[in-house]
């Protein structure tokens, strides 16, 4: 059967990627920014590692729209949620 | 007519394909529900850190910084291991298959054995919830950073280890003389369960040991 699938070089590529990604993610975590930049620095940071993951070792890159779809409604319906706890919690001060 | 030729009349699908197609978005969909699993937890720990956010920064900066960055690469090494592995599988390369998947299944195991020292070590230093905690000079809500710290990290061990019997399976499979016709997808559907787990530790990483630094 043949399929679509990565080539070792895009492997590696990819692997070199979130290590990279790692190192800087630790190194920024030690640096002198404030809480909130460094919040936001690690959570773009493992954002990016886990877009790499989906889109080359889990093999979204080769498949059709309907699998990425499925591989996405997963995060939709988290951000409902998460969107809707949120909606109160951050207003809460405000009544 | 041989037996594996037999299943695949049997199977619904017109071509290997869309088998294979159908096989994954099965195994997406089971980890839609492991998103909004781990999402909970999640959500749950966004909430109080906004809530005390000096409690979490100083409770985070008691685990191990080096521990959680060396055992992130350990992960991500044995995901590359898992993705050369289906690569090899393929390829048809059966014994190169068996190896790159024992290595990802070692790899598993050392990021494990990295995780409960840690646990051991918190026990030591009384750092497990419950009357034993002890934290002094820290707000009250620093216990609640170590529940959140154990249920986040021990569910994802629980993950680890259900992975390591994945790979247990498929390396024993790969020793059967029926492996390749059989298992076309096995090894592409452990591995994007190898993978997820794996992204979810890229999220606990710098969530849990980053909040305080």
């Amino acid at each position: 059967m043949q399929v679509a699938e990565p080539t070792r070089k895009i492997l590696f590529s990819a692997y070199a990627a979130l290590l990279i990604l790692l190192a800087v993610s630790a190194g920024a975590a030690n640096e002198h920014f404030s809480h909130l930049e460094k919040l936001l620095i690690a959570l773009l940071i493992a954002a990016a590692k886990c877009a790499i993951v989906f889109w080359i070792f889990m093999q979204l890159k080769y498949q059709r729209g309907l699998v990425r779809i499925f591989a996405l409604v997963g995060f939709f319906w988290l951000a409902i949620m998460a969107g809707l706890i949120f909606a109160d919690y951050l207003t809460r001060g405000a009544g | 007519m041989n037996q594996s030729t037999t299943e695949i009349e049997e199977t619904p699908y017109v071509d290997a394909t869309q088998h294979r197609e159908a096989n994954h978005l099965g195994m997406w969909m089971f980890l839609a529900t492991e998103i909004l699993f781990f999402g909970g937890l999640f959500s749950c720990y966004s909430i109080y850190r906004w809530t005390y956010p000096a409690a979490f920064a100083q409770a985070s900066n008691r685990l191990d910084f080096w521990i959680g960055t060396i055992n992130t690469g350990v992960l991500l090494t044995s995901s590359l291991f898992m993705a050369l592995a289906d690569l090899a599988h393929h390829a048809k390369a059966v014994r190169l298959t068996r190896i790159h998947l024992s290595l990802t299944a070692l790899l598993g195991a050392v990021f494990l054995g990295l995780k409960f020292y840690e646990y051991y070590q918190k026990y030591v230093e009384h750092l497990i919830p419950g009357p034993h905690f002890a934290f002094p000079d820290a707000p009250p809500q620093a216990q609640l950073f170590f529940f959140l710290y154990f249920a986040m990290t021990g569910l994802h061990a629980a993950h680890m280890i259900i992975g390591l019997c994945a790979l247990g399976w498929l390396v024993r499979r790969t020793t059967k003389p029926a492996w390749t016709a059989r298992h076309s997808d096995a090894v592409s559907i452990v591995g994007l369960y190898w993978h997820f787990v794996d992204c979810v530790w890229i999220f606990l990483y710098p969530l849990l040991y980053l909040a305080g630094r």
